[in-house]
């Protein structure tokens, strides 16, 4: 009895729950949601793949080319790679990825960097 | 009449995680109580022997979806001890605040739960309305609502600005007003006292014995808390620990809903002592040595222990969870009760599986 005020008070007043899918709240500006690589800036360092806890990135290098590439479903959202990455080419969107029914590999594309010694030297630098 | 075995769990309505009990009933009367466990091992102390222990801080958060602030700070507290890495203040009180709100969140959802273990279910709802303003702060200022990844060896990695210091506050004013609009709904609603009290009885020297931790430690008259230690910022903010003597359900119940309102305090002794320095100290080397290292969980003490050789993976993680530790007060309550006061009495121990079993 002791909750008739609280729950009259919830009769009478407005929802507390939004009429999803048709109202969608605003997501936050720092939720950490879909990562995604600006990959014309990416440098190849490898130093993403290297500090993912779950291990879902790969960057390798074919030629004067790389790929990088992250297994969604594996992906965590921690945001470590996105702090560890050395030219800022990589973010997380405040919203997160489509829901997938099936495992994939989001490869990216990109030319190698044209001075090696910088992607020596930046990954060195987040190891500690 | 004879003895005969009903099994509960692992799969029970009341129950959000798998424990099973096999209880022995004399009528309705409860004999005997005989937990199982092992229905969700994943083997995340394993995995340190192949992630460097930077990586391991994302592991140990996932160990408990509720209190991952809590694991992944204690953790990190054990790799500082060892490697001689002094947190800078503002980082320290950060984790106060984040630990708190853990625990505030942590205490709502549980006190729903507990509401919905005796069919109250408008208190369920109301409580877990209130929760998830509190999920809001984390996920605005954290990134995430349940694991917040905030914590890095030396520090944190988020930092809250004026406005959010403002919001926090503001909204903490609303939860506390709201928290505490339902004071006299669970301490005296007849509804909830009949279910409550008196039941589960665990005396303030059987709690002691059988290595009882946190609030069911608390509710039977131990003033035990692990925040006593003046981990992280808990050295200047003054705390004392809420005890309940009674031992029951209801004592439990008590210690909970009266630790949202200090953790709500707390946040703000914490907001206050924010200043101007750095996030997080800077860590050169490699973990060495042996380290214990506890800090306060929701549901009570949580206990690393921590080996490393030198290298960048750590030889042993060792996570002891108040759960295991409230398994064996459990198995005291239960014997002497009704059948149907089972559900309340395992929930009123705030049962967390998934960090037992890890």
């Amino acid at each position: 009895m002791k909750m008739l005020p609280t729950i009259l008070a919830n009769l009478f007043g407005p929802p507390a729950t939004r009429n999803y899918p048709f109202a969608v709240r605003e997501p936050f500006a720092t939720a950490r949601g879909e990562l995604v690589n600006d990959i014309g800036r990416c440098i190849f360092c490898g130093a993403c793949a290297r500090k993912c806890p779950s291990q879902c990135l790969g960057v390798e290098k074919e030629g004067t080319e790389g790929v990088w590439s992250l297994e969604f479903f594996a992906c965590i959202g921690c945001g470590v790679c996105v702090d560890a990455c050395p030219v800022n080419c990589l973010s997380q969107k405040p919203t997160h990825r489509p829901v997938a029914v099936e495992r994939g590999v989001i490869a990216l594309r990109g030319k190698l960097p044209e001075k090696p010694a910088k992607k020596t030297e930046k990954p060195a630098a987040p190891e500690q | 009449m004879a003895r005969s075995v009903i099994p509960f769990g692992p799969q029970h309505p009341v129950l959000p995680e798998p424990i099973h009990l096999s209880i022995v009933v004399e009528d309705e009367k409860v004999v005997e109580a005989l937990p199982t466990l092992g229905y969700v091992h994943r083997g995340l102390e394993m995995l340190a022997t192949k992630r460097d222990y930077n990586q391991m801080i994302q592991i140990v958060e996932r160990v408990c979806g509720i209190c991952s602030m809590l694991h992944s700070m204690c953790y990190c507290q054990g790799i500082e001890e060892m490697m001689g890495v002094e947190v800078p203040r503002r980082a320290r009180m950060l984790r106060v605040v984040w630990s708190e709100l853990h625990r505030l969140h942590s205490h709502l959802l549980w006190l729903g739960l507990f509401a919905d273990s005796f069919g109250f279910e408008a208190l369920f709802m109301q409580l877990w309305k209130i929760r998830e303003k509190v999920m809001d702060l984390n996920e605005a200022t954290t990134g995430n609502r349940v694991i917040v990844s905030v914590n890095v060896v030396g520090g944190v990695r988020a930092d809250l600005d004026e406005s959010q210091v403002r919001w926090i506050r503001d909204t903490l004013a609303d939860v506390e007003a709201a928290i505490k609009s339902l004071r006299s709904t669970i301490m005296n609603d007849s509804t909830v006292c009949r279910r409550t009290r008196g039941v589960g009885v665990l005396s303030r020297q059987a709690a002691y014995d059988l290595g009882a931790a946190g609030p069911t430690l608390r509710g039977s008259g131990v003033a035990q808390d692990m925040r006593q230690l003046k981990y992280a910022g808990f050295d200047e903010i003054a705390f004392e620990p809420v005890v309940e003597t009674d031992g029951d359900c209801w004592a439990r119940s008590t210690v909970r809903f009266r630790e949202c309102l200090q953790s709500i305090d707390l946040v703000r002794q914490g907001l206050d002592r924010l200043d101007g320095g750095e996030l997080a100290a800077k860590v050169k080397g490699k973990p060495e040595g042996e380290v214990i290292t506890r800090v306060e969980q929701p549901r009570g003490e949580c206990l690393y222990y921590l080996k490393g050789n030198g290298d960048k993976f750590l030889d042993r993680v060792r996570i002891r969870t108040p759960t295991f530790a409230n398994i064996p007060p459990l198995a005291a309550m239960l014997p002497g009760l009704d059948f149907a006061n089972v559900p309340v009495v395992v929930l009123s121990i705030d049962p967390c599986i998934s960090c037992t079993e890890r």
